[in-house]
């Protein structure tokens, strides 16, 4: 007969196969704290340039096309911050799965990808709309909860933890469609701080 | 079927044996070359491993082509879903009465 911890050695390995052929384990905690980094800086531009002299850039006191022209750079920020973001963490991984001796595009992380892409493209068509009819206020809102059913459906795929931010998320879109006019101070809580200690949670939890 | 008293099974005294049945446990299908990415193994290594779980009819093998390079997928047969799931209730129980 084996020993006990041959035993245990082979639930082991039965669970690092079952793990590492269904989740995509090579997300780093960088690249969250960075993805946290550019949210907070794309929120402060954004503040400076669009919220400083109206308040708000929901304002009936200012025409259509001001807002519009506005709202336009606000898109370029998120956009700009959205690349850099998945740019960083995809690179991060790359390195991290080099490491781990793995591919980078495997069977798992194309089941992560595929089921982030269907909130993620659902969200983005969802807010393309509500600008083309003017609600602006809820653009920002709109973004976390899509953001966080988006890592709710990959949290599945990857580190459980993702699972909570996910919910964090959606709680923080939720608040801010209620109290309209905390949309970006929302949306920089959600993107940033949550991110950044996400991120530092992870590192300190597996890289260390 | 060779099932030894403590009911484990001879199929898989082999770990990696147990890690190939473990990946198609949770996955419907998979192929080839992500079995050896997983497994870290050669490809003659991977393969009579695959030939030995097949004689056992634990996994069945779909052949088809991608472009013109063959693509072989491996699943678990319902006979292999059984064996494996005994031999995991048996290593379990086997920890528990050595405790």
């Amino acid at each position: 007969m084996k020993k006990e911890e041959e035993y245990i050695k082979d639930l082991t390995e039965i669970r690092t196969m079952m793990e590492r052929s269904t989740k995509f384990l090579s997300l780093t905690g960088w690249s969250g704290i960075l993805a946290g980094l550019y949210a907070l800086i794309g929120a402060f531009i954004s503040y400076r340039l669009f919220y400083n002299t109206h308040g708000s850039i929901i304002s009936n006191t200012i025409d259509r096309e001001e807002i519009s022209q506005n709202v336009s750079g606000l898109f370029l920020v998120a956009f700009i911050v959205f690349v850099l973001a998945m740019g960083t963490s995809v690179l991060l991984s790359f390195v991290k799965s080099k490491k781990r001796g793995e591919k980078l595009w495997n069977p798992a992380s194309r089941r992560l990808l595929l089921n982030m892409t269907i909130p993620l493209v659902t969200g983005g068509i969802f807010i393309m709309i509500l600008f083309s009819k003017g609600f602006y206020d809820l653009l920002a809102p709109a973004s976390l909860v899509f953001y966080g059913l988006t890592l709710i459906n990959a949290g599945k795929f990857t580190y459980d933890e993702v699972k909570i931010v996910g919910y964090v998320e959606i709680v923080l879109g939720l608040v801010g469609l209620y109290f309209v006019g905390y949309g970006l101070l929302l949306w920089a809580i959600g993107f940033g701080l949550i991110h950044i200690f996400y991120g530092l949670y992870m590192h300190y939890k597996y890289e260390k | 079927m060779k099932i030894k008293i403590d009911g484990l099974h001879k199929a898989f005294e082999s770990r990696i044996r147990l890690g190939i049945m473990s990946v198609l446990a949770v996955n419907d299908t998979v192929d080839f070359n992500s079995l050896k990415e997983y497994l870290d193994l050669t490809d003659g290594n991977l393969a009579s491993h695959l030939k030995g779980l097949e004689k056992e009819d634990f996994i069945g093998i779909e052949k088809s082509f991608v472009g013109r390079k063959p693509n072989t997928k491996y699943f678990m047969t319902k006979n292999g879903k059984k064996a494996f799931d005994g031999h995991l209730k048996a290593l379990e129980n086997l920890i528990k009465s050595q405790k």
